[in-house]
C-alpha cells in the first residue's frame, strides 16, 4: 500500500544525539513522503521529541545526516529549519502568552512597512484571513493569547505553520491539551493538510489517534528505533507491543 | 464611507456610560489610575502646605519646573530598565555606571581635553557626551555578555557591577570632585540658561500637537484601510483635545516660571523684566528618549522580541530569535542610557563627584515597577516608567517642601513602592 517511490521529502539518516553521556537518540533513521502522516511513538523518554528537535533546529545532532528532497542540509537553528519550510507545532505550544494572536503568528518573521517598522495592521489583517479559514469562530484578535482556550491557542500555532507554507510539518502531541471537539478539529485539519501534499511528523501518545491519522508509524524505545509499520497492516495491539515490549511484528521493517 | 461606519468601537449599549466612554476612547485605565495618583500626590502636598505651613508651594510653576528637571535623570534610566525587567532581568548597576561615566566625562572635559583643543571649545562637550554614552554602552554590553553568554544571573553580575563601578568612580580621581564642567555641557543639566525659553517652548508644544494629530489621523486611516472597527468621531476629537490640551498646558506652565532676579542682573536686564524659563533641556532630552524608546518598543521588531522573550523565552528562541544577543543589546542600551543620565546629572550639579547617582538604581527600578512593569516579565510600558519616575520624584520633593526629615522620607517612599505594586496586582487580577 505504502510502497513509496521517488525521493522522500525528509530523510533522517543514522541520527545520534546524547546528553551528558546518555544516548537520547541512537542511530535512528526515519523518512517522510509528501502527503503522508508518519507517527512517532514511544514511551516518555524514548527519544522521539529529541529526534524531531534535530529536524526543527532546537537541538543539534551529534552524528547522522538530514536530507530534504534528496539534498543533504545542515540545520543548526530554528531559522535554518524555517528556510527549508519546516514548521513545528510544539507540545508546549511555544507561544508568548503576553502577545496577541497576530504577534505570535508572525513572531520572528514580522511584516514590516517600507520604513522598517512593524506593520501591526497588515499582520492583524493577515491573521484574520488565515484564522477565518482555520477556525471561523475565532474572534479574540486583540487580547494576549493567555486569554485563549487550549483549542484557540492550538489554532494560532497551526495557523503559524499553515500561513508560512510549510512543506514539512512537525506536530508534537497537538491534541494533548484539547477537548474532544477541538481534537476533532485538529484531526480534520491534518487530513486537509495531507491532501495539500504536506508531509507531517506526528508525535503522539494516544494509540487511537495514531490509528486514525497516520499512514505509517515509527516506534522508538530507549533512544533506538524498534521498527516501522504501515498502520493499515497492523492492529493497535501490534503497535502497543512494539511500544511496551519493543517486540517487532512480522509486518514491520 | 458607508462601510466604514458599520462597526464602531464602544457602541454596545449594555455597558454603563463610563465603560462605554473608556472603550470608545480606548484609554488605558491603568494610565488613568497613574495620572490620578500623581495628581493626588501633587494636590495632597499642596493642601498640606496650605493648611500646616501657611501656604502651599507644590503646585507652583517654580516647583513643577524643578520637579521636571529633577525627574529627568531617573526618568531616562527608567525607560531602559523597563526593557531589562520585561526580559526577566534586573540591573542594579545603573547608579554606579552613572557615577563612573560621570567621573570620566568630568575628567575628560576639565583635565584632559582643554590642553589640546582649548578651554570652551565646542569639541569638548560633544566628545564628552559621546564618551559618556559610549562608555555606558560598553559597560552595559560587558554585563550583558556575562549574563547571556556566560550564564551568570543578572542580579549577581550587576550587583558586582554596582560595587566595581562605584569603586572605579572613586579611584578615577582619587575621590576628588571635578568642577566646574564645560560651560556648554552645563546647559544639558537645565537652569535658566539651559532652558529653551518661551518661544522655544511654544515651538516644541506646537510640533508635539501636530505630531499627535498626525498620529491619530494616520491610525484612523490604517484602521479604515484594513476594515478594522473605528473609534467614534467624538472619541477621536476628545483624545486629540485632551492630548493637545496637556501639551499646551505644560507649555503655559513652564513659561509661567520667570528667571530669578540674579540672572536678570547678570544679563543686564531690568529687574522687573519677565523672562520665561520654558522647557529645561534635560526634560526635553528625557521626552526625546521616551518617544524614541516608545517607538522602539511598539513599532520595531526589536521591541516585539523584548516582549516575546519576557513572555516565553523558550518560544522566542524556537521562533528563531537570538535571545542571548538580544540580552546583550538590552543591557548595552541600559548602559548607554545610564551614560546619558550621567550627562544630565553631572551637568545639573556643574560637577562630577564619585557619589553621583548613589542609590539611583533603587529609584530607577522603583519607577519602572510603579509604572506597571512586571517583575515576572513580559509586561511594561515606557510612559508608565516616566510617570513612575514622576511619582517617585514628586514624593521626595513634596516631603522636602513640607519639611519631613530624610528618615521619614525613606519610610514613605518604601511604603508607597510596596503599596503601588500591591494595588497593581489587584488591578491586574480584576481586569484579567
Amino acid at each position: 500500500m505504502h510502497k513509496h517511490t521517488g525521493t522522500p521529502l525528509v530523510e533522517l539518516r543514522d541520527i545520534s544525539i546524547s546528553f551528558g553521556g546518555i544516548k537520547a537518540v541512537d542511530h535512528v533513521s526515519v523518512d517522510l513522503y509528501p502527503g503522508e502522516v508518519v507517527g512517532l511513538l514511544g514511551h516518555n523518554g524514548a527519544g522521539k521529541s529529541t529526534l524531531i528537535k534535530c529536524l526543527s533546529g532546537a537541538y543539534q545532532k551529534d552524528a547522522g545526516e538530514i536530507m530534504i528532497n534528496g539534498q543533504k542540509v545542515e540545520i543548526t537553528n530554528p531559522r535554518d529549519a524555517r528556510h527549508h519550510n519546516i514548521e513545528t507545532i510544539y507540545q508546549t505550544l511555544a507561544l508568548a502568552d503576553n502577545l496577541n494572536a497576530a504577534s505570535n503568528l508572525f513572531l520572528g518573521r514580522e511584516l514590516v512597512t517600507a520604513g522598517g517598522f512593524v506593520d501591526e495592521a497588515r499582520m492583524e489583517a493577515e491573521t484574520r484571513k488565515i484564522m477565518g479559514r482555520l477556525n471561523p469562530n475565532f474572534r479574540k484578535f486583540n487580547v494576549p493569547v493567555s486569554a485563549l482556550s487550549g483549542g484557540q491557542r492550538q489554532s494560532v500555532a497551526i495557523a503559524r505553520a499553515v500561513y508560512f507554507n510549510a512543506k514539512i510539518l512537525i506536530m508534537d502531541e497537538p491534541t494533548a491539551a484539547l477537548g474532544p471537539h477541538e481534537t476533532q478539529m485538529v484531526a480534520e485539519l491534518i487530513g486537509e493538510l495531507k491532501k495539500q501534499g504536506l508531509g507531517i511528523f506526528l508525535i503522539e501518545h494516544d494509540i487511537h489517534a495514531v490509528m486514525d491519522l497516520c499512514d505509517r508509524a515509527v516506534v522508538m524505545k530507549n533512544g533506538q528505533r524498534v521498527g516501522c509499520v504501515n498502520v493499515g497492516d497492523v492492529t493497535d495491539d501490534d503497535i502497543l507491543g512494539m511500544i511496551i515490549m519493543g517486540k517487532k511484528p512480522p509486518q514491520a521493517y | 464611507m458607508t462601510e466604514t461606519t458599520k462597526t464602531t468601537i464602544g457602541t454596545d449599549s449594555s455597558a454603563g456610560p463610563i465603560t462605554r466612554f473608556l472603550r470608545a476612547t480606548e484609554i488605558d485605565t491603568r494610565l488613568l489610575g497613574m495620572f490620578g495618583a500623581l495628581l493626588l500626590i501633587w494636590v495632597g502636598f499642596h493642601v498640606y502646605g496650605e493648611v500646616f505651613k501657611g501656604g502651599g508651594s507644590f503646585l507652583t510653576p517654580r516647583n513643577l519646573w524643578n520637579l521636571s528637571v529633577q525627574t529627568a535623570s531617573i526618568g531616562i534610566m527608567a525607560t531602559g530598565m523597563v526593557l531589562v525587567i520585561i526580559t526577566r532581568n534586573i540591573d542594579l548597576s545603573v547608579g554606579a555606571i552613572l557615577g563612573v561615566t560621570g567621573m570620566i566625562m568630568g575628567l575628560f572635559q576639565v583635565e584632559w581635553m582643554p590642553q589640546y583643543v582649548g578651554l570652551g571649545s565646542p569639541l569638548i562637550w560633544i566628545f564628552a557626551v559621546l564618551l559618556g554614552i559610549t562608555m555606558g554602552a560598553l559597560i552595559g554590553a560587558f554585563h550583558g555578555w556575562l549574563i547571556a553568554y556566560r550564564g551568570i544571573p543578572s542580579f549577581i553580575v550587576t550587583l558586582g557591577g554596582l560595587l566595581i563601578w562605584r569603586g572605579a568612580a572613586f579611584l578615577s580621581a582619587n575621590g576628588r570632585t571635578i568642577s566646574p564642567v564645560d560651560a556648554t555641557f552645563q546647559l544639558l543639566g537645565g537652569g535658566p540658561y539651559g532652558s529653551v525659553g518661551a518661544v522655544g517652548s511654544w515651538i516644541v508644544g506646537i510640533l508635539a500637537c501636530v505630531a499627535i494629530l498626525f498620529m491619530l489621523w494616520s491610525g484612523r486611516q490604517s484602521r479604515k484601510r484594513h476594515d478594522f472597527p473605528l473609534r467614534p468621531m467624538w472619541a477621536e476629537i476628545f483624545m486629540a483635545a485632551l492630548a493637545c490640551g496637556l501639551v499646551i498646558g505644560s507649555v503655559l506652565l513652564v513659561n509661567a516660571y520667570p528667571w530669578p532676579k540674579g540672572i536678570l542682573k547678570q544679563q543686564n536686564l531690568p529687574e522687573d523684566a519677565f523672562v520665561s524659563h520654558g522647557f529645561a533641556i534635560p526634560v526635553l532630552i528625557m521626552l526625546a528618549v521616551a518617544i524614541l524608546m516608545t517607538i522602539l518598543m511598539t513599532k520595531t521588531r526589536f521591541g516585539r522580541y523584548v516582549f516575546a522573550i519576557g513572555g516565553n523565552p523558550e518560544a522566542a528562541a524556537l521562533a528563531g530569535i537570538n535571545v542571548k544577543w538580544m540580552t546583550l543589546k538590552i543591557f548595552s542600551l541600559m548602559g548607554a542610557l545610564a551614560g546619558l543620565s550621567a550627562v544630565v546629572a553631572s551637568a545639573r550639579l556643574n560637577s562630577a563627584t564619585n557619589a553621583l547617582g548613589l542609590l539611583d538604581e533603587l529609584y530607577v527600578i522603583a519607577a519602572a515597577v510603579i509604572g506597571g512593569t512586571s517583575l515576572a516579565g513580559g509586561v511594561g510600558t515606557i510612559y508608565g516608567a516616566i510617570l513612575g519616575a514622576f511619582v517617585m520624584q514628586s514624593l521626595q520633593t513634596g516631603m522636602v517642601l513640607i519639611g519631613f526629615d530624610s528618615a521619614l522620607q525613606q519610610i514613605v517612599v518604601g511604603t508607597v513602592l510596596v503599596l503601588a505594586v500591591y494595588l497593581d496586582n489587584i488591578y491586574r487580577a480584576k481586569t484579567k
